[in-house]
């Protein structure tokens, strides 16, 4: 069964939705802590860019209890699946702790599925048995577990992280997961402007898989091509939309490829041949020609802001012409990327410095230490 | 009893109110139609409608019709089928034709539309913002490696030999033999000035071409002809050619009358001799033996790009796959309506499938198997507009070759008398009064200018998909949708129906 077949009360078909959004983002560089209601904060002034068909965010540094455990976070629209799933968790991971995940039912959220997190690793038999790593394993099942368990989806796998999403605006979906009560480095959000269908809450962004939590303004006009090449590497694009291929393309060059996430940014927002052509560095110039000669189906072309979050920090990326808008600043040791100035001055009114990135020039913002 | 019973297809007419009797008719006639006595007459049995006559009369005093004699209608027993069993009442043989497929079997690419973008995404113009066409061909690595050198980054991997076209079309094969020096002359100035390749053939590569060799993929055939050490390090490739969308499991015959001086010395035989392909290349019996001619033309070239050319027949996802696998770099795909200078009418019409289909499942084999990054595609055999470029390009070819295009922007009005040499155009022949017709600068800008033009076209549809380079669109069946097709073609294609 396909994933999308699960969730037919909520589609009307298995085509992508397009989407429109705003988007925000902050770390600390320091690993200073920075409270859920921050991220809120600094969504709400943006509240027009999403229609309320999808919000939703990832906070960094949340679960120092379980720092070496995989927060899974799953969402249950069948008990059945329920069932099923925690089988199947039961079967391939030691389980440290199952709980639901805490939310305050309130205005703009309706419609709640079952919302469970877990903490948990690998059975150190089963990595064995397939002589992978904990992190491939994981990809794995939380594949496995999307495509096959009905009504159930993973939409959170990595470790002392978290993503909260939900269909509603941004700074709803933030109370409704009691955002204040946690503290991490970094946060990201969404508030999403899908233009067809009542949202899913699985469609919400962040889109995740392992550490990587993709928030996306824009459409994807090489999709077709990005999920196939991704798919001949074993990733399986179901969710039916074009975020995901952000996702899975970090997770392939940066993790798999062991590509330097500045490098894996010239792949994904390519310089262009005219001016590779001219550039002076030949080492540079070799390392632009090959990225674009063996990456060329991992161009993500068409319009597209996004932030993503990893384990050490965020990465701000416009495409190669720069047709969604981002803007970042600087204060001190802190980081932010926006879809607007206004959501970064609401939470640092003044910046040491504001600016435009480049198209196709990432902004990197990576903790200096350990947390 | 008459000697021949099947009648004109064409009437040729000429006004004599008109003519002013300068001749010139009976000068450009390749198929001799035109004599003078006191007035221009035509034997109208040897017209091919190649439109000679007419492009040249000065008075436009010729006219070419069809033949209206009626026949009983019959919807079996179709008037070609009828005369076909004439001719071969009369003569015994196979029948032959040039040129493509003729029959009206169903055309995929004219039941796929493609995608724009609308107000959810910008398109891009194509006059405002840079349009990237360029395209790489051979087999590259599965990823790249770096590593960190003072302040940057340096590649750590060793891409290996591929082929930078300015452009993702590219000449298709074509022989010195079946066609005029002067198109050689012609495709090969074209392909320099618009960065990209032309195809010898199999019939080797004329020496006043050598210095065109960064512009020409060189054939390996069956034959043979014309290969040898310096042949083959002349190109920036070498194609060898198993099997020709027009005629798929068939050899090759060349005859001698078209064995010239020239030739004879192009092709390494002697003057008057019938070339003869055979079918299958005598030491190719099986997949091994290609790995093996493989590898013995990368030794002998210094581990240039080896392509292989097959016909698109049933099972062309599991050739194509063992050709990777084989260790080809490009696989070069002639579909079913792909063009020749000679083949049996019954292998070209019936025997194959089309280049549209056969792409589609190629591709999708060599990415479920992990090794599409191995091969590069080329699609052939049926692309007659940068619309079919972009379609091709969508179902996943990395480029495509065109040839009847090409003849046809030549002054090729697809006769398809090919095989005959008599060619009035110049194109087909190797009668010195006849191939000097063709001058080559004039060729080679005629196709500068058709691919130039096809090159703006698909720049502008690219934009349109809110795309800025041409790998965003290959393999993007998503930006594709069908129409009017069957749905277990449809699924085959792995596109969508219109309206999904």
């Amino acid at each position: 069964m396909a994933f999308g077949d699960q969730y037919s009360r909520w589609r009307v078909d298995r085509s992508r939705v397009p989407a429109a959004c705003g988007l925000s983002g902050v770390i600390s560089e320091d690993g200073a802590m920075i409270g859920g209601d921050v991220i809120i904060e600094s969504m709400k002034v943006i509240h027009d860019r999403g229609n309320g068909l999808g919000g939703g965010f990832a906070g960094y540094g949340i679960y120092p209890r379980y720092r070496d455990h995989y927060a899974l976070h799953i969402m249950f629209e069948d008990p059945g699946g329920r069932a099923a799933c925690e089988e199947l968790l039961e079967a391939d991971l030691q389980v440290q702790e199952s709980e639901e995940i805490p939310t305050r039912p309130g205005p703009g959220i309706e419609d709640a599925p079952e919302l469970r997190r877990y903490f948990a690793v690998p059975r150190p038999e089963k990595l064995a048995a397939l002589a992978i790593g904990p992190d491939d394993f994981m990809v794995q099942l939380v594949m496995r577990i999307n495509t096959t368990v009905p009504g159930t989806f993973v939409f959170s796998s990595g470790k002392n992280m978290g993503v909260f999403k939900a269909v509603g605006f941004a700074e709803d979906v933030g109370e409704f997961y009691r955002l204040p009560d946690y503290s991490g480095y970094c946060w990201i959000g969404h508030g999403r402007f899908p233009t067809n269908t009542p949202g899913w809450w699985g469609g919400a962004h962040p889109f995740n898989i392992l550490d990587w939590a993709v928030v996306h303004n824009g459409e994807i006009s090489s999709y077709g091509i990005n999920k196939r090449y991704l798919e001949m590497f074993g990733y399986e694009c179901t969710l039916l939309t074009d975020t995901e291929v952000m996702a899975y393309l970090f997770d392939m060059l940066v993790r798999k490829h062991g590509l330097p996430l500045e490098v894996a940014c010239r792949v994904l927002a390519a310089p262009f041949w005219k001016d590779i052509d001219i550039e002076d560095d030949p080492a540079s110039r070799a390392l632009d020609e090959a990225l674009r000669v063996v990456y060329s189906s991992a161009l993500v072309n068409g319009p597209f802001a996004v932030i993503v979050g990893f384990s050490r920090g965020m990465v701000g990326l416009n495409d190669r012409i720069k047709l969604r808008p981002l803007v970042a600043a600087v204060k001190d040791d802190l980081l932010y990327i926006s879809s607007e100035e206004s959501a970064i001055r609401q939470i640092c009114p003044r910046p040491d410095r504001v600016w435009a990135p480049n198209a196709g020039q990432p902004v990197i913002g990576e903790l200096k230490g350990d947390v | 009893m008459a000697g021949n019973m099947v009648t004109s297809e064409f009437l040729v007419q000429v006004d004599h109110e008109r003519c002013r009797k300068c001749k010139r008719c009976t000068l450009n006639c390749g198929f001799g139609v035109f004599d003078f006595k006191d007035r221009v007459t035509a034997d109208t049995s040897k017209c091919v409608a190649c439109h000679r006559c007419v492009v040249f009369c000065p008075e436009e005093a010729i006219t070419v019709a069809r033949n209206p004699l009626a026949f009983r209608e019959h919807s079996s027993w179709d008037v070609d089928r009828r005369k076909a069993i004439w001719k071969q009442a009369q003569d015994s043989g196979m029948l032959l034709t040039g040129m493509g497929n003729d029959l009206p079997w169903l055309n995929v690419f004219d039941h796929l539309l493609i995608d724009a973008c609308q107000v959810t995404n910008p398109s891009i113009d194509p006059l405002r913002e840079p349009m990237e066409l360029r395209t790489y061909l051979g087999r590259r690595p599965d990823r790249v490696e770096v590593e960190r050198s003072d302040g940057g980054f340096k590649l750590d991997t060793e891409v290996g030999n591929i082929i930078k076209l300015d452009i993702p079309i590219m000449f298709s094969g074509m022989s010195y033999g079946s066609v005029s020096i002067n198109v050689h002359k012609s495709l090969a100035l074209a392909a320099q000035r618009l960065g990209t390749v032309m195809n010898t053939g199999e019939g080797g590569l004329h020496e006043e071409l050598y210095p065109y060799g960064d512009h020409i993929i060189v054939q390996c055939a069956s034959g043979r002809f014309g290969v040898h050490s310096e042949y083959l390090n002349k190109g920036v490739a070498v194609e060898i050619k198993v099997g020709q969308g027009a005629k798929p499991g068939i050899g090759g015959h060349l005859p001698g009358e078209k064995i010239g001086r020239e030739v004879s010395s192009t092709r390494m035989i002697p003057v008057g001799t019938d070339a003869l392909s055979p079918a299958p290349h005598h030491d190719i019996y099986s997949i091994e033996d290609l790995r093996q001619l493989i590898y013995a033309l990368k030794e002998a070239t210094g581990y240039k790009p080896v392509s292989v050319k097959i016909a698109t027949v049933h099972n062309v996802a599991a050739i194509a796959s063992g050709i990777a696998r084989a260790g080809a770099d490009i696989i070069y795909l002639d579909g079913f309506r792909g063009g020749t200078g000679a083949s049996p009418a019954v292998v070209r019409d019936h025997v194959g499938i089309p280049l549209e289909i056969a792409l589609a499942v190629v591709d999708q084999q060599l990415r479920s198997e992990g090794i599409r990054n191995w091969v590069s595609i080329i699609a052939a055999g049926g692309i007659r507009s940068s619309a079919d470029v972009a379609k091709a390009i969508a179902l996943g070819a990395d480029a495509v070759g065109v040839g009847t295009a090409a003849l046809i922007a030549l002054g090729c009005r697809l006769c398809q008398k090919c095989y005959t040499g008599n060619c009035s155009w110049g194109i087909a022949t190797q009668r010195p009064e006849l191939v000097g017709r063709l001058d080559p600068d004039w060729g080679a800008e005629r196709l500068v200018n058709l691919i130039n033009a096809w090159s703006l076209e698909l720049k502008e549809i690219l934009g349109a998909l809110g795309v800025n380079a041409v790998e965003s669109l290959r393999g993007n069946r998503e930006r594709l949708r069908s129409l009017g097709l069957d749905e277990m073609t449809t699924e085959i294609l792995d596109v969508k129906p219109a309206g999904r």
